[in-house]
């Protein structure tokens, strides 16, 4: 074991010139790195492990991208169409339906939509992700961790497409984002992706079990919805909860924190913009989506502890 | 030299559920009763496997044979136990696993290897070898839907043999491809296995145990028999084949196709047994002689009658059928008949024997007991095959 063999030695006969460097070839089996197959693996394992399949990751987010439109005859544009109909959709029915008299009501849907688009997608293609690709789970030993997070990740490209328009938009509309607080648009993305993941992970994985989640989700997300002040201004509702003493509850919703962020970020500057959204300064927000990260932090942690609890019998119950 | 492959106490848990629950609403009218009972594909398993080593795993159909290579592989988690695997481990259970029809060749060499473990860099330093070993240059750029099945397979095949990894499984995905390419995938194991790869090798055929692997682990029911050299080995797992043939073939007599024929005539054929030269466990060697005795029941003498028998291999396999020549009388009440084999050269496996009392000629048959006795040929030989024929080889100098 304490021989160390030199790395300039001839080459064996039977080795093949151009042979992957980890290969058992010239290196004693002491040398290779051990992977062990047990009932019970440390979370800090699991993570090397999710860690080391990062270009798997790639590779999956560039699958789901490629296949995804494969067939259809606007390909790829339905990621931009999707969410330009939704929007359309919600800006009739709350500027000349129900007006809900938001001063440029295009541009707070659009702030809100954003990181909401991010999470329903994410949500809507993780929940199924593990039970659609059966085949692969059975048959292919990698951290299954990455099918969930690669609909994440395919849920944050369709994000930043998406905020492209915006800029085109924000330019259409002439409004400029304020950009000091550029930094917590960032944090708010940030903390998308992590609560995001998190919950991807805890679906997707118990969606194995019970096949209603991927169902239920599918409501639930509707609702969730209108938890946070996306196409209805946040001031009338805050007189209320403040008079209840219910503000507290309303920010408990990640998701509102994140929103509230980006329109304190890009439509905080729109004349008219009032109430919360204008008068706080970037600290609280700050403060607020720290609390979030944090949050998002532990339950991806429990999300992962879930995850290789129950990882073990995928390929029993596929 | 130091193992490449521990398992150590390796046991595994499948439940069984009499009617599987996987909605919500299941789940909870039926919580923490839903009926159940456990099985346990795999008990205490411990195996080492050196480096360079090529074992095989062989055992009946549902012996649990997959799950533990599944378990190497890191596919299913033990419930008890674990496997210390050193270096990179790659698994063909499946060729092209995870192609996606919708995907080129190209883009489906790279997820797929990805997902095998290689890196990026690696694919691409690799990609030309692998088009060339699956011979679909061509092809490449085409959507993977339109393969055609072979060239599908050989694909799966190229990606996984390229990882070039330390541990290889492989679960009797070898049969792909025409006869070429299956000798070129052959060659491409005994390539790793001069390159000092370890192989793990699952298989119910011991034909290619014997070409292959250096050692045998045979499986029976979840338990591990015994690692031996693949001539013992083979003979182990025989011996389980015969045991578990045993009990029906006690039946044979009473209650197949015995009794009276499709004739008139009373003939009965009231049991059977074999007496062969050999040993005590009734295993034959090639070459060796045997008889199958029937006993006859006659209600009335016949005058003429005619002895045929058949012997078929395990596979369906027609390997005689010979009727006598000659014509007998058999009197009534009991007699035996002896079929005399003076010389079986038949090489591994169990064959079937049928016998049948006819009408010289290939008339009427009168009874027939089907199956009459089942010979088991095991050797430490390595020819493979139905037929033991003499070949002898000759060299001289020209």
């Amino acid at each position: 074991m304490a021989q160390v063999q030199q790395a300039d030695q001839p080459v064996e006969p039977g080795q093949r010139a151009g042979l992957d460097p980890f290969s058992a070839l010239g290196r004693r089996p002491a040398e290779l790195p051990q992977r062990v197959v047990a009932a019970k693996v440390s979370t800090a394992q699991r993570l090397r492990d999710i860690w080391g399949a990062r270009e798997l990751l790639i590779f999956l987010i560039r699958k789901e991208l490629k296949v995804r439109y494969k067939s259809s005859f606007l390909g790829f544009l339905w990621s931009f169409l999707n969410p330009a109909m939704v929007l359309l959709i919600y800006y009739i029915v709350f500027r000349f339906i129900v007006p809900n008299g938001v001063p440029d009501f295009a541009v707070y849907l659009f702030c809100g939509l954003l990181p909401w688009n991010l999470f329903n997608t994410a949500m809507l293609s993780a929940s199924g992700t593990i039970v659609a690709h059966a085949g692969l789970v059975k048959k292919v030993a990698f951290p299954r961790e990455i099918l969930p997070l690669a609909q994440v990740g395919v849920a944050t490209c369709f994000f930043f497409f998406q905020s492209c328009i915006l800029v085109l938009f924000l330019i259409g509309f002439k409004v400029m984002p304020d950009w000091k607080y550029l930094p917590l648009l960032l944090f708010a993305v940030l903390c998308d992706i992590v609560f995001s993941s998190a919950l991807a992970l805890m679906l997707g994985a118990l969606n194995v079990y019970m096949r209603d989640i991927e169902h239920l989700i599918q409501v639930v997300l509707v609702a969730l919805f209108f938890a946070e002040p996306i196409v209805y201004a946040f001031d009338s509702l805050w007189v209320k909860l403040t008079h209840h003493g219910l503000v507290w509850l309303y920010l408990c919703n990640p998701l509102t924190v994140m929103v509230l962020a980006f329109q304190r970020c890009i439509y905080g500057s729109v004349t008219g913009a009032s109430g919360f959204i204008a008068n706080y300064a970037g600290g609280f927000f700050f403060e607020l989506l720290g609390i979030v990260l944090v949050a998002s932090l532990v339950l991806f942690y429990f999300a992962i502890r879930v995850f290789m609890r129950v990882e073990g019998n995928f390929a029993e119950e596929l | 030299m130091a193992s490449a492959v521990e398992i150590r106490h390796l046991s595994k848990r499948f439940r069984l559920y009499h009617e599987k629950y996987t909605s919500l609403k299941e789940r909870i009218l039926h919580a923490g009763r839903i009926p159940h009972h456990d099985f346990w594909a795999l008990h205490d398993i411990d195996i080492d496997i050196a480096q360079g080593d090529t074992l095989g795993i062989l055992g009946r159909n549902g012996c649990g044979k997959s799950t533990l290579l599944k378990c190497i592989a890191g596919i299913l988690t033990p419930t008890k136990g674990e496997i210390r695997v050193r270096g990179h481990v790659a698994a063909m259970l499946e060729l092209g696993a995870g192609f996606q029809p919708e995907l080129s060749g190209r883009e489906n060499v790279f997820l797929n290897a990805s997902l095998l473990g290689l890196s990026r860099r690696e694919i691409e330093k690799k990609f030309d070898e692998i088009v060339d070993f699956a011979e679909i240059e061509e092809f490449i750029d085409n959507q993977v839907r339109f393969y055609s099945s072979g060239m599908y397979v050989r694909l799966g095949f190229a990606v996984a043999v390229s990882v070039a990894p330390d541990v290889l499984l492989v679960d009797e995905v070898l049969a792909v491809g025409d006869e070429r390419f299956q000798q070129k995938c052959v060659g491409r194991i005994h390539e790793f296995q001069a390159e000092g790869r370890t192989i793990v090798f699952v298989s119910h055929a011991p034909d290619t145990m014997r070409n292959l692997c250096n050692k045998v682990a045979v499986i029976e029911a979840g338990e591990l028999v015994a690692v031996n050299p693949p001539g013992e080995a083979i003979s182990a797992f025989r011996d389980i084949l015969l045991h578990l043939e045993e009990s029906p073939e006690l039946l044979a007599g009473d209650e197949t196709e015995a009794g009276t024929g499709p004739s008139t005539i009373p003939v009965k054929i009231a049991g059977s047994r074999l007496e062969s030269s050999g040993g005590s466990d009734g295993r034959l060697l090639p070459g060796e002689s045997a008889s199958v005795v029937i006993e006859l029941e006659l209600g009335a003498s016949l005058e003429r009658a005619a002895f045929g028998c058949s012997i078929f291999s395990r596979e369906g396999t027609l390997v005689l059928d010979w009727s006598s020549s000659d014509s007998f009388r058999v009197p009534i009440g009991r007699s035996t008949v002896r079929f005399a084999f003076k010389s079986l050269p038949l090489l591994d496996g169990s064959y079937t024997v049928n016998v049948r009392v006819e009408e010289p000629g290939g008339g009427t048959v009168y009874a027939r007991l089907e199956p009459a006795a089942t010979l088991v040929f095991a050797h430490e030989g390595s020819s493979t095959g139905i037929v033991d024929l003499p070949v002898g080889v000759e060299v001289a100098p020209a």
